[in-house]
Parts: C-alpha cells; sequence; structure tokens
C-alpha cells in the first residue's frame, strides 16, 4: 500500500498517514542522533562483556579481562578495610585497656569497633547496647558481679563465667538448698523473709528474724556478713534495687531452692587481644563502668 | 481568550496543496536527518545586548571563586565555596550547614519564580541571554566565525574538500573550544575547593581523583553541548520550551513578526523604491536575512513557536534591511501580540507590566524573600540538639533510682572558640554526669566546642522514681554562652517506671 505523503492544512506539517476518527497524526519524527545515540548505549554494552564476567559457556562463563567476581571483590574491601586498620590495632595492641581513653582517637575506634563487635557476639544474650535481660545481667547499670573496672570487664571478657573450657574461669557455686536438702522449706522461707528485709519488704517480721541465723550459717559466707556481696566471689548484693533474676518472693524463693548457674563463654581465643579490648572499652562506657 | 489570539498566526491557512508529490509514506524516514545551522554575523541593539550578558555571566563563572572574604582564622577566605568534606557552604557573609539545606530549596524557588515572571513579562529571555547552554554556545560560535568566516563562507568550507586549509580551520576551532571546555571544567571545580591551592594542585597533578573525573566531564559535556548539539538541546532535551506556553499571555512582550505588515511577503520591486509608492507587496521582501542569522535556525515569520529561544537577533537582522530598502524598522518586534494586532487596526499600543499573572508571581517571589531573609536575619549562632537514649529508655540503677542516658550535640555556628555552661531545669537530678568532665562547683558542666564546629557529650541523669511524674517527666537542658549570655534550651523526657509498681 503506497499513498502519495498527506500534509496538514494548517501547520503545513505532513502526517504520518495514521488516522484515528478523523484525526490525523502529524509527523515530528526523532532526530535522528538521539538513534545514534541508542546505539552508541548498545557498542558500549559490549564493552562490558568483554571487561566484566559475562556469558555463560557450556561448562563455565565468560570470566572478563579481569577476571572480577563479588568474590574477589569482598575479600579485595576486607583486606582493604584490615590494612586501614592494622595502625590502629597496633597501637591497641601496645596500650594497657586503662591507657586507651588518653588517646582520643583510638578511644573513638574502639567504640566504633568495639559496638560493632558487641552487637555480634554480646547483643544475643545481653541485649542490644547491653541493657540486659533476665538472667542476663544489664551492663549499663551500676552493679557488677564480678567487678566494673576496665581490668575486671576484660578479665571477665577473656575467662568467661562458668566455662569448663578455661582453666581460669570466673567460677562460683551456689548450693541449691531446696533441691538438695540442705535446708527445711521452713527454714527458706524464714530465709527469703530475711533477704527481703533488706530492701524493708519482709511480710512477716518474726520470720526475718529467724532467717537471719539461717543466712548467718549458709549465705553470709559468700553473700557476706552485711548481705552486700563480695566481688571476688562473683556474689551478688542482696541490699541493692538489682535483681538479676527477679526481686519478688518467688523468684528469690526459686534461686535458694534450685541455685542459678549462669553461664558466660570465654572470649580468649575466639577474639583477639585488639578486639576484646575494644569489647573492654565499650562495655565500661555504656554507663556502668568504674 | 488570550491563548487563542496568541496562537492566532499560527492558525492562518498555510495555503499549502493537501496533496503534495513529496513521494510516498513507505519513502518516509522514520527520523529526521539534522539540518545544519549556520548563523550569521548581526549586529544592533539585541546583538549588544547579547554581547553584554555573554561578558558578564562568562565573568561572573571565571572571577567569582577567585574573590576572597575573611572570616577569620577558623574558616575559608574563599567568597563562594562549598565544602563538601566539612559539610558547609559559604557566600559571603552567609555561612550554611548541611541541615540548613532548605535555604537552597528557597533559593531554587525563587529562581524558578523568578523565571516564571520574567517569562510572562519578556517572554524567553532567560533561554535567549541567560541560559548557560546559550551563553557558550554563542562563545562557541564566536570562535568558529573567527577561524571559519561568516555564514557563506563556513557553508562552503563544510561542503568543500578536505584540504590543508579545511583541516586547519576545521581543526583549529576544535582546538580553541576544547580549550574553553576544560576551562569551563577546570573552573567549576573552583567553587568546592580554595581555588589558589586546587589551581595549582591540577597542574601538578597532586588534585584527587573526583577532581579530574569532574574537569574531564565537564570539558566533555561542555564541548558536546555547545560544539555539537547547540539548538538541539533546546529544541529536543531541554523541557521549559514545552511548558513555556502557560506563563505567556498576549500581552507578554516577545519576539512577534507583524505579518499584517509584512504579508504579502515577496521580493521588493525596483520602481516601487524609485517611485516612493506604496509597494503591492507587504513590507517583508522575503531576504531571509532573519532566518539567516537565527541561531536554531527557524522562520520566526512562521510566529511564536518551541524552537524560538527568543534572543531577539531577528530583530536586528531585519531592522538592517528594513534601512537599507527604506521601510519602517520593527517588521519583527520585540512587543505582545496584543500590540501587533492594535497596531493593525490602527490602534494605540500598550504595555501593561501589572497584569494579575505578573502580581502573582512578583507576591509569591516577595513572600519567599521576605521567609528567606527573616529566617537568615535569625539564623541562631547557637543550637542544641539532645538525643535521649531509648534502649533501655531508663537504667535501674543499685540504690533504687533510676537513669536515663542522653547524647547532646553542641552545634557552635560562630567562628570563635565557645564555653557554654549546661545545666538541667525541671527535675530533680540525684546524679547528673558526664563522661570525661568534671562538674562546677553548682553541679553545672562547662562544654567547650571549637570554632564552627558541633560538640558532642555524653550526658547521665539519675532520679528518685518517687520524684518523677510516671513513665515521662518533662525536662530540659539548657545551654548557656558564658560571654554572650546567649541561651538554647531542649525539652525532653525522663523515662522511669510506672508509678504504680
Amino acid at each position: 500500500m503506497s499513498t502519495k505523503v498527506e500534509k496538514d492544512q494548517v501547520s503545513g506539517t505532513d502526517t504520518t498517514g495514521h488516522e484515528w476518527d478523523g484525526i490525523k497524526e502529524l509527523n515530528t519524527p526523532l532526530p535522528s542522533w538521539w538513534v545514534y545515540v541508542f546505539w552508541i548505549t548498545v557498542i558500549w554494552s559490549v564493552g562490558y562483556w568483554v571487561v566484566y564476567p559475562s556469558w555463560p559457556t557450556a561448562n563455565d562463563y565468560l570470566k572478563g579481562m579481569f577476571g572480577t567476581t563479588n568474590r574477589t571483590e569482598l575479600h579485595e574491601t576486607m583486606a582493604s578495610v584490615a590494612a586501614e586498620r592494622a595502625p590502629y590495632m597496633e597501637r591497641l595492641a601496645a596500650l594497657d585497656v586503662s591507657e586507651i581513653a588518653n588517646d582520643s582517637e583510638l578511644l573513638n575506634f574502639s567504640m566504633a569497633g568495639g559496638k560493632a563487635v558487641f552487637a555480634d557476639n554480646c547483643a544475643p544474650c545481653h541485649g542490644t547496647g547491653g541493657s540486659g535481660n533476665p538472667g542476663f545481667p544489664s551492663l549499663q547499670d551500676d552493679a557488677w558481679l564480678w567487678g566494673g573496672t576496665l581490668d575486671a570487664i576484660n578479665q571477665t571478657l577473656h575467662v568467661g563465667v562458668r566455662w569448663d573450657a578455661n582453666e581460669d574461669t570466673r567460677f562460683n557455686d551456689m548450693p541449691a538448698f531446696g533441691r538438695d536438702e540442705l535446708l527445711e522449706r521452713d527454714q527458706i522461707e524464714d530465709v527469703v523473709q530475711y533477704v527481703l528485709s533488706f530492701t524493708d519488704r519482709a511480710t512477716d517480721a518474726a520470720a526475718a528474724d529467724r532467717g537471719a541465723v539461717v543466712f548467718e550459717e549458709n549465705c553470709a559466707s559468700c553473700h557476706g556478713d552485711d548481705a552486700k556481696g563480695v566481688q571476688d566471689l562473683g556474689a551478688p548484693n542482696l541490699t541493692d534495687a538489682i535483681w538479676l533474676y527477679g526481686g519478688s518472693k518467688e523468684t528469690i524463693t526459686e534461686t535458694v531452692m534450685n541455685s542459678r548457674r549462669g553461664v558466660m563463654p570465654a572470649w580468649e581465643g575466639r577474639l583477639d587481644e585488639e578486639t576484646i579490648k575494644m569489647l573492654t572499652v565499650y562495655v565500661h562506657s555504656l554507663g556502668g563502668g568504674q | 481568550m488570550a491563548m487563542s489570539t496568541l496562537q492566532q498566526p499560527d492558525i492562518e491557512p498555510k495555503n499549502v496543496p493537501h496533496i503534495v508529490d513529496e513521494g510516498d509514506y513507505d519513502e518516509v524516514p522514520l527520523y529526521k536527518k539534522r539540518d545544519k545551522v549556520y548563523p550569521k554575523r548581526v549586529s544592533g541593539r539585541f546583538r549588544n545586548l547579547k554581547w553584554f550578558a555573554l561578558i558578564a555571566l562568562l565573568g561572573i563563572y571565571w572571577v567569582v571563586p577567585w574573590l576572597r572574604w575573611d572570616r577569620g582564622p577558623s574558616a575559608p577566605d574563599q567568597a563562594v565555596l562549598i565544602d563538601m568534606d566539612l559539610g558547609r557552604a559559604y557566600f559571603f557573609f552567609i555561612e550554611i550547614w548541611p541541615q540548613e539545606v532548605y535555604y537552597i530549596t528557597g533559593i531554587l524557588i525563587m529562581a524558578a519564580v523568578g523565571l516564571f515572571l520574567a517569562t510572562s513579562l519578556f517572554g524567553r529571555i532567560w533561554c535567549g541571554y541567560g541560559c548557560p547552554q546559550t551563553v557558550w554556545t554563542d562563545l562557541f560560535m564566536l570562535v568558529e566565525r573567527y577561524i571559519q568566516g561568516d555564514r557563506n563562507a563556513r557553508v562552503r568550507l563544510d561542503k568543500s574538500k578536505w584540504t590543508l586549509e579545511k583541516i586547519w580551520k576545521v581543526g583549529a576551532t576544535h582546538v580553541a573550544w576544547i580549550a574553553i571546555s576544560m576551562a569551563t571544567g577546570g573552573a567549576f571545580v573552583l567553587y568546592f575547593h580554595d581555588a589558589p591551592t586546587v589551581m595549582v594542585d591540577i597542574f601538578t597533578a597532586n588534585a584527587t581523583f573526583g577532581t579530574y573525573v569532574t574537569i574531564a566531564f565537564l570539558t566533555g559535556s561542555t564541548y558536546l553541548l555547545a560544539g555539537w548539539a547547540r539548538e538541539q538541546v533546546c529544541t529536543y532535551m531541554c523541557p521549559w520550551p514545552r511548558f513555556q506556553s502557560a506563563m505567556l499571555d498576549d500581552e507578554s512582550m516577545i519576539v512577534t513578526y507583524e505579518s499584517w505588515r509584512g504579508e504579502t511577503r515577496g521580493p521588493i520591486k525596483r520602481k516601487n523604491l524609485v517611485r516612493g509608492e506604496v509597494p503591492e507587496t507587504g513590507h517583508c521582501i522575503d531576504c531571509h536575512a532573519c532566518v539567516n542569522v537565527c541561531p536554531t535556525g527557524i522562520d520566526i515569520r512562521d510566529g511564536l513557536q518551541l524552537e524560538c529561544i527568543g534572543c531577539g537577533l531577528c530583530i536586528d537582522a531585519c531592522n538592517e534591511m528594513m534601512d537599507k530598502v527604506g521601510f519602517p524598522r520593527d517588521l519583527v518586534r520585540f512587543d505582545s501580540v496584543q500590540n501587533s494586532q492594535l497596531r493593525s487596526q490602527g490602534k494605540a499600543t500598550r504595555v501593561r507590566i501589572i497584569r494579575p499573572r505578573t502580581i502573582f508571581y512578583s507576591l509569591l517571589l516577595v513572600i519567599i524573600a521576605v521567609v528567606m531573609m527573616f529566617g537568615l536575619a535569625n539564623r541562631s549562632v547557637l543550637e542544641l540538639n539532645v538525643l535521649r537514649d531509648r534502649n533501655p529508655l531508663f537504667v535501674a540503677l543499685s540504690d533504687g533510682d533510676v537513669r536515663n542516658g542522653y547524647t547532646l550535640k553542641v552545634l557552635n555556628k560562630e567562628q570563635a572558640e565557645k564555653t557554654y555552661v549546661l545545666s538541667l531545669e525541671g527535675i530533680d537530678a540525684t546524679d547528673f554526669q558526664i563522661i570525661g568532665l568534671t562538674p562546677n562547683q553548682d553541679g553545672t558542666y562547662d562544654l567547650d566546642v571549637a570554632p564552627d564546629r558541633v560538640g558532642s557529650f555524653r550526658v547521665f541523669v539519675a532520679a528518685d522514681p518517687q520524684t518523677l511524674d510516671g513513665k515521662s517527666t518533662p525536662f530540659e537542658f539548657t545551654v548557656t554562652d558564658k560571654e554572650t549570655g546567649n541561651t538554647e534550651t531542649y525539652d525532653t523526657v525522663f523515662a522511669g517506671p510506672e508509678n504504680d509498681r
């Protein structure tokens, strides 16, 4: 079908010959350079086949000029990150944890690194930001079972708590007074009343008085005569407002009956020394550091 | 109504045959071949205006980075500088921090409304005089004309065989274009670094990779757009010509052809000139001078059209011819469509600047300008931001108190070392400490912040739950400039346990 080109009477422009319900389309064609640009981009794309991995072959694929893969890129990126960190890591290795705070640049580095390592390794139990969970102590408050100084935190991180694989691990073992029948049921009730009385919550003053004797004979050796705890033994203070497993009468009774045996892994050998130092500085800074 | 009169010159039928013998549809190419434009040299009022705009705008572009402005030792002394590394923008006495980027938004809105206003008053003068595409194209054409000669010489040169002379002329043109392009790209990076320093760095190969990439990219785009693409940018790439008619009305001053006087066009008859008689044809002698000088290669006699950038060079060209043949000037003139019609009816013309449309645009412009000026005049030199810890909301302490943690950001926007006193109000704090600082006698803290910097402080506040107002107790942090007494407060809350527990 070949018809003569028709011009629009009003504008003097050629029409395309297309007509819809009496409306004719004017022919205002795209400039040809626009099409050339399209072809240039097509040719440009061929360059990608040459430089980057592209087409699959029967058993393999085209590797590209530089053999680029995401895996090698990852390794390169990680290597360059490690190289950037290296000078800081060297300085960290040379310094004692207590000296890091004097170097504000290194302190910033440790805080940022510690935060990342904490999120990967510690947050599942201690919570993001170290806010703690029942049975897993808050690292932000001012109560520390094994000490809240930089050195004490550093040591705990190294050896863990009740971590059998580590010889020097932080260790204590509260007897299960009820389960192992070391105390009678009414003795346990008395001593719980006595413990509650430290925070003025005893409901039976007579029982609390009786419990004082039980406490002195069974508990004071670890928790201290004044019940304020002994940090060297990891024995918690029973007179403050912080309860690792809960401070209600029921949970204290449960603790005395069955004991508690929280465990924290030793990070020595799992994380390198510099990383443990960064973690120490970070945990110390959360608000409870002493 | 306005639109119908505006479009009238276009509606007159062209009296073309309905079917023309330009071939069959299956012979029509799908894409349009580029018709190269060879604008002829012209002189006159509008050309002078264009020269002035060219020199002024290029001058501003190349000179501004070298202007100095003393801000003291703690800040750069470049009058106009966008410091990407530090996140500061300097414009003479104004300094903008990243969070104040809304000033840029304000400037962009003002530029847009200003463009609308200018267009409704004077048509596309931005396109014809101000747009970088126009300015650089004009400069490139000047170079081209200087080396290759005027329109006819260039047409001949393009058609001629490749001789040594042609190679020399075309080569020299492109070398000159690339040199200008490099100067253009090179000047751009000066706005983002200290100009004298980066200039030395560029030539001693010490500048950053990004600097060279930027220069290379802008060199390439300048060369391509001003040397090769030219009017194609305005016609096919730029969105502005497509919606400019929304700003125009029939009182807008635009470049118009007085068709009532010019038609019927035709070559001048010698006898009319000799006898001084009224010509049988219109005043348009169909000499194509207006077409030959047009930088976009259009015929203004077809009326207002998308491709017209409103530069008015056709007016200069036509006036020159009219003077030669002794007809009245301004057959092509800078006037409104309405005036052209009034004149054709022998009525008095008028130029009305104040119209509802221009009042609206001006009002908008003034309002935005006033808001901006007010904002700038009242720009605080001290800001306090408090980020409250949310994980956890509060920490229970061994003595039964609860503690909240806050991160304070103190923004010192002055070029001087500052000491601010931080105090608490509205809470009965049992403990108030800042990591790394010791409190003053009265329990407040002195915060030192370097000039033009943000000080970041970790603050712990503890309180007895008995004194708290339930889960959330409002209180405020206050920083006071020790010297000036300038004060900034931030309302925050202290989170605690619920009362009934």
